[in-house]
């Protein structure tokens, strides 16, 4: 049946993930001023209080799928903060790839570390298969050699998963991820990066300096390069399915936030909100908010079915596009439209509107540009090959 | 729960409604756009498949089916998409039908609901739309004032479909107090003058016609909903998420038709679908028409659920009516000159693209 509704059990997480949300809230604009710092894997009043994990359990099955469930949650997440945690959860992008593409045995040997995923290079980002990082076989093990930037948790992370080639000539099949750990000599994390807005996370920029790892540390163990074009590279492409939701629901978590702050700051100016009436009775405030206040919820609509489409085991690589590019652009217009609405109020750093408008713009880059997610959207649906339409 | 899962009857209702727009809606839709008329045979076919009755009670001769406005979103989808003017005129007695359905007194349901069960074709009607600019369903100009045991309105309608036709109208108008109130009134009756057909932008097989009530009596037995009044909030919410659904299927067709024509299309040496510019107006109909049919779905669900729809309703509707807008203007685009020619029917679809975004009450889910 055709429902949107929220069961009991549904709401009593979500209302804890907000609750904990608001409180890793207060913390948000001190770590944004201070990018020098990490936020703690737990805050203080994290203390005694249950954590909203332990309403998970005792789930029936007229709640809501757990995939679609994890994208409220998320956005819930990111609606307090995008960086800081009542408590952070453990892992990263490097952990997923491991459950992904490692072997058993890999995955026995690294499954406890935090770690990172380092694909982006100073000239690569979009297509990976320009990767220059190398990875020279000598005896028992690989020499890796190159730069990676913009890894997600690099500061902090045990180790990482880095994408390196084997073979220059091959293109995107001579691609392997090796997993380097913190420690490895000719392994460097050169520093956090400076960014637009999201602070306080932690982005790194690694050098790989004839940094020697064991064979073992290739991820899957296979060292064959396939003939017909792309083979290993589509295992690792696969971990990103689900990830492209979760990166949509991340920023509108963000600016729902931005919304419900502008709502709240209209009603205080006089300026009601007034659903069902025509344009004609309604302020020209009012009104750019409702359109502002559609895009989001279309939006989250599409993350909800991509994510829906996971939690019934149906193929959701069209959809986790369509709410990647709709979620990226959308975060970008809600956040903008939020600060045009309350104007200069609206770029006041005493509010936290103004960082969530640079918080939320990376929405549309990472995790492939809101440009690629349309190029395999367009693909997709006029059946072409990444030949036909590059 | 959520879910986007429609029900396994739901679907049977979908197919069956994907090939009759191909089948019976599609092909006609140019000539009937050209001629202003609705063909007698398509009303009378469709209107054998009970379309309307289906959700009357079978009480008064209806299939008994209970009241679904998420199948009717489906239904509209599927329908709109072979052509939208047909579409809401197979339909259009039921806007009449499900608001007695919805919040009729039993004795109104056992007197209006039977016509709409009959073998022929039955035209009744809403008449809410005012001839005034930006019309606003919240300031009506149409009055309705007590008068003893009875109603007296006055006032002027318009966007009346099938008006010319319909043996009962669905008048609202502002009651003593400000307040909406809807009255069946008999064609009959003394002080109605019916006007028309109306010309529109689009949807020109449809014929609307313009209402005068002048003083019309109306006996205190014909108030929707009996002396308590009616939900106008419902009625409208159903109105705006039957004209969102309608604009889904017609941006639908408007990405089935120009895909084909894009990769067929060549320029410089290669199809123009090829080429970023182009194709990334394609993919944007695709997420955006997704987008809106869950938006579409979501009030729809909650008005089924029986709950205030209304923000939704209204999110939804202004938002598909922008975005239906713009993917028609996007289809005239891709199709260059050819978008502009009557041969092919996106211009057609601009057309009605226009029409649907400012309507009310002229469908319901």
């Amino acid at each position: 049946m055709i429902d949107f509704t929220l069961t009991e059990n549904d709401n009593k997480v979500l209302d804890a993930v907000r609750e904990e949300s608001l409180i890793a809230r207060n913390y948000a604009r001190h770590y944004d001023e201070h990018e020098e710092e990490f936020p703690p894997d737990s805050l203080p009043e994290a203390k005694g209080r249950p954590g909203f994990y332990s309403m998970l359990g005792g789930r029936d099955l007229e709640d809501t799928g757990m995939n679609v469930l994890g994208m409220l949650i998320t956005a819930a997440q990111t609606w307090g903060d995008y960086s800081v945690r009542l408590r952070r959860s453990a892992g990263g992008l490097g952990n997923s790839a491991l459950r992904a593409a490692g072997t058993q045995a890999q995955q026995q040997k690294w499954g406890h570390l935090t770690l990172a995923m380092a694909i982006t290079e100073p000239g690569c980002g979009s297509d990976p298969s320009r990767v220059k990082t190398t990875a020279t076989k000598d005896g028992d093990h690989y020499v890796l050699d190159g730069e990676k930037i913009f890894v997600t948790t690099g500061c902090r992370a045990d180790g990482v998963v880095a994408w390196a080639t084997v073979d220059a000539e091959a293109g995107r099949a001579g691609i392997k991820s090796f997993l380097v750990e913190k420690g490895t000599p000719g392994f460097v994390v050169v520093r956090k990066e400076k960014k637009l807005g999201i602070r306080a996370d932690d982005t790194a920029a690694y050098l790989f300096d004839n940094c020697r790892v064991p064979r073992e540390n290739l991820l899957g163990g296979d060292e064959s390069i396939a003939k017909d074009g792309s083979g290993g590279f589509r295992g690792v492409m696969k971990t990103f399915n689900m990830t492209r939701p979760a990166v949509a629901a991340i920023g509108l978590g963000i600016s729902q936030a931005a919304l419900d702050f502008t709502r709240d700051q209209l009603q205080q100016a006089g300026i009601e909100i007034r659903y069902g009436v025509g344009a004609a009775s309604q302020s020209a405030l009012a009104q750019k908010f409702l359109e502002l206040e559609a895009m989001q919820e279309a939006a989250m609509l599409t993350v909800m079915r991509a994510a829906w489409l996971a939690d019934k085991q149906a193929s959701n690589n069209l959809e986790s596009s369509i709410c990647k590019a709709k979620g990226g652009s959308t975060v970008r217009k809600v956040t903008q439209g939020c600060i045009e609405i309350l104007g200069p109020l609206g770029v006041s750093r005493e509010h936290l509107l103004e960082k969530w408008f640079r918080d939320v713009r990376i929405t549309d880059i990472y995790e492939g540009t809101g440009q690629i997610q349309n190029l395999i959207i367009a693909r997709a649906i006029l059946g072409y090959s990444r030949h036909e339409l590059r | 729960m959520i879910s986007f899962e429609p029900t396994e009857e739901q679907e049977l209702v979908r197919s069956t409604a994907h090939d009759l727009a191909a089948e019976a809606l599609r092909p006609l839709a140019r000539d009937a756009d050209e001629e202003s008329t609705i063909p007698a045979d398509f009303l009378r076919s469709t209107w054998e498949l009970g379309l309307v009755s289906s959700q009357i009670p079978e009480a008064f001769g209806g299939g008994g089916s209970s009241r679904s406005p998420t199948t009717g979103a489906l239904l509209l989808e599927e329908l709109a998409a072979g052509d939208a003017a047909l579409a809401l005129a197979a339909l259009a007695p039921s806007v009449f039908a499900m608001a007695l359905v919805d919040q009729g007194t039993p004795k109104q349901q056992q007197r209006y609901l039977p016509q709409l069960c009959g073998r022929e074709f039955h035209a009744a009607a809403l008449a809410l739309v005012e001839p005034q600019p930006a019309f606003d369903p919240h300031a009506l100009r149409t009055t309705a004032e007590a008068r003893g045991n009875a109603w007296v309105l006055k006032g002027t309608k318009t966007f009346v479909p099938f008006g010319g036709e319909a043996s009962h109208f669905l008048v609202v108008a502002s009651d003593d107090d400000g307040k909406p109130a809807a009255f069946i009134v008999p064609r009959e009756a003394h002080g109605v003058s019916v006007a028309g057909p109306e010309p529109t932008l689009g949807l020109r097989a449809l014929p609307f016609a313009r209402l005068e009530l002048a003083s019309v009596e109306v006996p205190q037995d014909d108030r929707l909903g009996g002396p308590n009044g009616f939900d106008y909030a419902r009625l409208l919410n159903c109105s705006r998420v039957a004209l969102a659904a309608t604009l889904v299927g017609l941006s639908r067709a408007v990405m089935e038709y120009t895909i084909p024509y894009a990769k067929e299309r060549v320029a410089f040496g290669e199809a123009i679908a090829q080429k970023q510019a182009i194709a990334f107006m394609l993919s944007d109909m695709a997420i955006e028409t997704d987008a809106m049919r869950w938006m579409v779905w979501k009030a729809a669900s909650e008005l089924e659920a029986g709950r205030d729809a209304t923000r939704s309703a209204h999110l939804a509707r202004s938002y598909v009516a922008e975005q239906a807008m713009k993917i028609a203007d996007n289809g005239i685009q891709v199709l260059g000159g050819h978008g502009f020619i009557r041969e092919h029917p996106v211009e057609l679809w601009y057309r009605h693209a226009r029409t649907l975004g400012v309507l009310e009450g002229t469908a319901t889910v």
